[in-house]
C-alpha cells in the first residue's frame, strides 16, 4: 500500500501533498519536513530507496524516490509494494504530467494544484495503484475536463446577461 | 476558468510575500475572506475559495473550518462542484470527524449516479477515506458495480472493495464470487484491480485461498498472454507488455502456490518462461525478474528453478545500477534463512558493497553480511566487518557493533581472538556499544584465565593511549584493579614484553580519575581498581591511600561514599583488608549474582518471578467467578499458563529448592494416589503439607509410553474462596518408558476452610497428536485418609 505521495522542490516547500493514511495536520506537515531532510541529503548518482523517517513508520516503510530537476517526487510505500515497480510509476507519472500541461514546470504544478489532484486520483486510489496506461488516464482526465468547462460555460451565460 | 483564476491570483499573491511572516498575513487575511465566503455566498463562489483553502492547507494552515463546506459542496449538483467537494473531503475529512459520515448519503447517491465520472469520484472518496461504518453502508452498492459493464467503473469498484475489506473484514465473503469473474476480463485495468482484491482475499481468509488455488491456471494462461505478446503501445514500459500488471500476478501466484504442490507444479513452467525470456536491461524488465525470483523462492518449486533463481540474484548483484544491487540484496536478505548455501556463494560480492558510497546499499550489505557469518568464515568476515565499522557512517554504527558482538560469541574460534575482537571494537567505536558490553566482556575476561595476562597487557596499552571511550575504559580498570600483579612482573608469552612500574600504573588510573571525559561510573570503577591494587603492589601503598582519602570529599556522592569506605578499610580494617580485596571468582553467566548492569540477566529473573503471580492471581479470578467447578477457564488458558519457567535455570533451581526444602518431609511416608491414567500417561497427585488453611500438593506426570509426552501442561481450578498459586513445572517434556517425571507444585489457600475440590486439565502431544483431558479431585489426599477422585 502506498502511504503517502508528496512532491517538493528543492527547499522543501511543498508542491502536491496527498495522504492515504490519516495524520493530523502538524504531523503532515512534519512528515513532510522530515522526508525532505532525508531525501536532500542523498547524492546524485546512489540508489532511489531509503527506509522511511520516524514519522512515517520507521523501518517498515520506504521512501522511494526521483529527482527531476527541482522537483522531488517521493511515494512512501510499505512492503507489499514493488519498490522498481513504484519507480516505473514514477516515472509514469511525471510523463503523464507532461502531456496533459505541455513541457510541464514547477509553476505549473503551483497554479494547477487541483489537475495535478484530478491527475493523481486516476492514477492512484486509495493507497493502491488503479490505473498505469498512460492514454486512458489521459483520456479519462481530458473527458472530465470537458465536463466541468460545459458546467462552467452554461453558468457563466446567465450571469453576463446581468 | 474563473476558479482558477482566482486560486492564481491568490497563489501568486501568497508567492510574492517575502518572509514567512508576511506570507501568514497574507494567508490569514485570505482565509478571514473565505470563511466570510462559505457564511454568504452561493455554491459557485463556494467552490472557488474551497480550492483556495485547498492550497493553504498544502502549505500547512489550518483549514478545519472548510469540512461542512465539502458536505455542502458534495450535495450540489454540478459536476464542477462536486469534484472540489470531495477532493475537500478527502483531504480535510477522516474517520474520526463527524462530517464524515452525513457524505454517505451523498455518496450513496452519486453510486448510482448516470455520470460516470461522478460515479468515479464517490468511489475514490470511498475508497480513500471511508470509515467502518461507511463501508458497511455502502458495501453493497459496491458489490452491484463490480458487476457493471462500464470497465472504468468496474475498476475503481474493484479497488473500492479491497479497502473496504481492509476495513471491515467480515465483509470479504460478499466480494468473493465477483472476484473470480473478474478475471476473464480483457481490460487490464479491471484485471490488475481484480489481481489485488483477490490477494487481499487470500490474505483474510485461508478457505478463500484454497478456492483461489483454482485459478491458478487461469492466473498462468493471462501471464503467458502477456510475456509471448507481440508490441502493445498502449501497456507497453520500456519494451514489457504491462510489467505492473505482470508483477502483481507474479505476486499472487506466490500467495497460492506457497506450501502447495498442485499450484506449484502449475507454476514452474511459466516461472521459468518469465525467468529466461524477459529482458532486463531496463527497470521494468528487472522488475518483472525480480518478483519472479521471489515466487520462485517463496513456493515448491524444483531444485534447478531455484538454482536459476539464485543465479539471477547473484547477476543483479555486479550490476552496475545501484538499484538493482540494492533490490538484489533485500531479496536475497529473504531467502538467506532457506537457502543460505547459495547465498554464501556471493558473499565476496556482498563484502564489497560495505565499501560502496551509498548508504542505503552499505545498510543493505551489513544486514546480509551478518547473516551470513558462520563457524567457517568467522574470521575473515570479521575483519571486514571491523574495516567496515571504522569507515561507517554513524547511524549504523550500533547495528554494526551489536552485529559483530553478537557473531563473535556465536562463532569464535578461540577465546584470545572473541576477546581481541571485543577489545577492537571498544577502540574504534566504544561510544555506540550496549550497556552490557562491559559486565559481558569483563565476564568473558574472567573465565580465560589463561590470558589473563595478556588481557591485562593489551587494556593498559589502550588505555595509556585513549580514555575517551567509556567502555574501554572501564574494562581496563576493572582489570588493572584485578589483575595488576601480572601486570607488573612484566612477562608474558604473547606479548613483547614492556616494563611497567607500579608509578605508572597509578598514574594512569588516577588520570582517569581526573579526566573531565570519564563519567561517573568509570570514575567508580578507577577508584575501585585503585583500592584493589593497595593488595596486589608492595612499594606505593601510600599513594593509594592519598588518593583514598582525597575522594572521600568528592561532590559525587557514590564516589564520596566508596572512598570513605574505602578509608576505614585502610584504618579501622585493616586486618580484612587482603580478604576483601582479593580476586574475584569466575562468573557464570547466568548466576543470579552476574546483574552488574546486565540488563537481560536482571529481566530473565524478575520476568518468570513477576509473571508468577499474575498468572497465579488471574488463574485465581476466573476460578473464583466460575461457581463451583464448572467449566474450567476456556480458550485463553494458555496465556495463563506459568510455563514460561521451565526454559529458566533460576526459577527451576528456585522450585528445585523448595522441594528440597520439602524434601526433609520425604522420609516419612507421604501419600501419593493416581488421579489420572490413560494413554500411558499417569498422573499422581501427593500431598506435602496440609494446614487448617492451606494445603501444597505436588502434581507428578510420568510416562509409560514407547514415546516422549511433549508440550505437557496443566491447569487447574479450584472453587470460590481458595486461592490458587501453581508453581514452575519442571519441565514440560516427559521422557518415554517412565525414565523421567515432571513435577510441578500447587498451593491451595483455603482461609474460608471450605471442602477443596481442585479440577485438573491435562493436555500434552504424544507422537504428533494433541490430547486434551479433565480430571476432577474431590478431595486432597492427607496423611490420614487418601483421595476421592472422580474422572470426568
Amino acid at each position: 500500500m502506498i502511504k503517502a505521495i508528496l512532491i517538493f522542490n528543492n527547499h522543501g516547500k511543498p508542491r502536491m501533498s496527498k495522504f492515504y493514511e490519516h495524520y493530523t495536520e502538524d504531523t503532515e506537515q512534519q512528515i513532510i519536513r522530515e522526508t525532505f531532510h532525508l531525501v536532500s541529503k542523498r547524492d546524485e548518482n546512489v540508489c532511489n530507496f531509503l527506509e522511511g523517517g520516524l514519522l512515517i513508520g520507521g523501518s517498515e516503510n520506504k521512501l522511494i524516490y526521483r529527482h527531476y530537476a527541482t522537483l522531488y517526487f517521493v511515494f512512501c510505500v510499505d512492503s507489499s509494494e514493488s519498490e522498481l515497480g513504484i519507480l516505473d510509476l514514477i516515472q509514469v507519472f511525471v510523463e503523464t504530467l507532461d502531456k496533459c500541461f505541455e513541457n510541464v514546470c514547477e509553476l505549473d504544478l503551483i497554479f494547477h494544484l487541483d489537475k495535478v489532484h484530478n491527475i493523481l486520483a486516476e492514477m492512484v486510489m486509495g493507497g493502491m495503484v488503479l490505473e498505469t496506461n498512460m492514454s486512458e488516464i489521459i483520456t479519462q482526465v481530458e473527458a472530465q475536463g470537458k465536463m466541468e468547462k460545459s458546467e462552467t460555460f452554461v453558468f457563466q451565460c446567465p450571469r453576463q446577461d446581468r | 476558468m474563473p476558479s482558477s483564476v482566482r486560486l492564481q491570483e491568490m497563489i501568486r499573491v501568497i508567492r510574492s510575500a517575502r518572509t514567512q511572516g508576511e506570507e501568514r498575513g497574507i494567508i490569514q487575511k485570505e482565509c478571514a475572506d473565505i470563511r466570510a465566503q462559505f457564511r454568504q455566498g452561493d455554491n459557485g463562489e463556494r467552490s472557488h475559495s474551497l480550492a483556495k483553502l485547498l492550497y493553504v492547507h498544502m502549505l500547512g494552515y489550518p483549514a478545519h473550518f472548510g469540512q461542512m463546506e465539502c458536505v455542502r459542496l458534495i450535495a450540489s449538483t454540478r459536476y464542477s462542484e462536486k469534484r472540489i467537494g470531495y477532493l475537500g473531503a478527502m483531504m480535510l475529512l477522516d474517520e474520526k470527524q463527524d462530517a464524515s459520515l452525513l457524505i454517505t448519503n451523498s455518496i450513496k447517491n452519486d453510486l448510482s449516479h448516470s455520470s460516470q465520472y461522478v460515479q468515479s469520484l464517490a468511489l475514490c472518496t470511498l475508497a480513500c477515506m471511508g470509515s467502518a461504518e461507511m463501508c458497511r453502508d455502502l458495501a453493497p452498492e459496491i458489490e452491484r458495480l463490480l458487476r457493471a459493464s462500464n470497465s472504468y467503473i468496474k475498476k475503481k469498484a474493484t479497488l473500492c472493495a479491497v479497502h473496504i475489506i481492509r476495513k471491515v473484514p467480515e465483509l470479504a465473503e460478499m466480494f468473493t464470487p465477483s472476484a473470480r469473474s473478474l478475471l476473464s476480463e480483457k481490460n487490464h485495468g479491471v484485471l490488475h484491480g481484480a489481481v489485488v482484491l483477490i490477494t487481499e482475499l487470500c490474505k483474510h481468509n485461508p478457505g478463500t485461498l484454497d478456492q483461489f488455488r483454482k485459478a491458478v491456471p487461469e492466473l498462468v494462461q493471462i501471464m503467458k498472454g502477456l510475456v509471448t505478446s507481440s508490441y502493445s503501445p498502449e501497456h507497453n514500459v520500456a519494451g514489457i507488455s504491462d510489467p505492473f500488471l505482470q508483477v502483481r500476478i507474479l505476486r499472487l501466484l506466490r500467495i497460492l502456490g506457497h506450501n502447495n504442490d498442485t499450484a506449484s507444479d502449475a507454476m514452474n513452467d511459466l516461472l521459468a518462461q518469465v525467468a529466461t525470456n524477459t529482458d532486463s536491461s531496463k527497470t521494468a524488465g528487472s522488475a518483472v525478474l525480480y518478483e519472479t525470483v521471489l515466487t520462485i523462492m517463496d513456493i515448491n518449486s524444483e531444485s534447478g528453478l531455484r538454482v536459476l533463481a539464485v543465479n539471477i540474484l547473484g547477476r543483479f548483484l555486479l550490476n552496475n545500477d545501484r538499484n538493482i544491487r540494492y533490490i538484489s540484496m533485500t531479496s536475497l536478505q529473504k531467502i538467506v534463512q532457506t537457502d543460505h548455501n547459495a547465498v554464501q556463494r556471493h558473499r565476496g560480492t556482498i563484502v564489497d558493497c560495505l565499501k560502496d558510497q551509498d548508504t542505503s546499499v552499505k545498510r543493505r550489505a551489513l544486514e546480509l553480511s551478518l547473516a551470513l557469518v558462520s563457524a567457517v568464515n568467522i574470521r575473515s568476515m570479521m575483519k571486514e566487518l571491523l574495516i567496515f565499522l571504522s569507515t561507517c557512517p554513524p547511524e549504523l554504527r550500533s547495528h554494526t557493533t551489536s552485529g559483530i558482538f553478537n557473531a563473535a560469541e556465536r562463532y569464535s574460534p578461540s577465546k584470545r581472538w572473541h576477546i581481541d575482537t571485543i577489545l577492537h571494537v571498544l577502540t574504534t567505536a566504544g561510544g555506540d556499544v550496549r550497556d552490557e558490553t562491559v559486565p559481558n566482556l569483563i565476564q568473558l575476561i574472567t573465565t580465560a584465565s589463561e590470558l589473563h595476562c595478556y588481557t591485562v597487557h593489551k587494556l593498559y596499552r589502550a588505555l595509556v593511549k585513549d580514555i575517551s571511550q567509556q567502555s574501554l575504559v572501564q574494562v581496563a580498570c576493572w582489570c588493572i584493579g584485578e589483575y595488576g600483579d601480572l601486570l607488573l612482573k612484566g612477562e608474558c608469552e604473547e606479548i613483547e614484553p614492556v616494563q611497567v612500574t607500579e608509578d605508572d600504573v597509578l598514574d594512569a588510573l588516577e588520570t582517569v580519575l581526573q579526566s573531565h571525559m570519564s563519567s561517573p561510573a568509570t570514575r567508580g570503577f578507577a577508584l575501585t581498581a585503585t583500592m584493589k591494587l593497595s593488595t596486589r603492589i608492595t612499594d606505593n601503598v601510600d599513594r593509594i591511600r592519598s588518593i583514598v582519602s582525597n575522594y572521600s570529599s568528592c561532590i559525587d556522592l557514590e564516589l564520596q561514599q566508596r572512598a570513605v569506605e574505602y578509608n576505614a578499610l585502610f584504618r579501622k580494617y585493616d586486618h580484612m583488608r587482603a580478604a576483601v580485596l582479593e580476586r574475584m571468582p569466575v562468573m557464570d553467566k547466568n548466576s543470579p549474582g552476574h546483574t552488574n548492569g546486565d540488563t537481560s540477566g536482571v529481566i530473565k529473573e524478575t520476568d518468570p518471578s513477576k509473571l508468577k503471580p499474575v498468572e497465579a492471581g488471574l488463574l485465581s479470578e476466573p476460578a473464583s467467578q466460575v461457581c463451583d467447578l464448572l467449566d474450567l477457564l476456556d480458550g485463553t488458558d494458555t496465556p495463563l499458563q506459568p510455563s514460561p519457567a521451565p526454559t529458566n535455570n533460576p526459577t527451576t533451581t528456585s522450585s528445585a529448592d523448595l522441594l528440597d526444602l520439602l524434601g526433609g518431609l520425604e522420609p516419612a511416608p507421604v501419600l501419593t494416589e493416581t488421579v489420572y491414567e490413560k494413554n500411558g500417561l499417569s498422573l499422581k497427585i501427593q500431598c506435602d503439607k496440609q494446614t487448617d488453611t492451606e494445603v501444597m500438593v505436588t502434581l507428578i506426570g510420568s510416562n509409560s509410553t514407547q514415546n516422549d509426552i511433549t508440550n505437557f501442561t496443566l491447569q487447574a481450578a479450584v472453587p470460590k474462596s481458595v486461592q490458587l498459586q501453581m508453581k514452575a513445572p519442571s519441565g514440560n517434556v516427559i521422557p518415554a518408558h517412565g525414565l523421567g517425571q515432571v513435577t510441578q507444585t500447587v498451593v491451595l489457600n483455603n482461609p474460608n476452610k471450605v471442602s477443596l475440590k481442585m479440577r485438573i486439565r491435562v493436555s500434552y502431544s504424544n507422537q504428533g497428536a494433541v490430547h486434551q483431558d479433565t480430571v476432577q479431585i474431590d478431595s486432597f489426599p492427607s496423611p490420614t485418609c487418601p483421595p476421592s477422585v472422580s474422572p470426568l
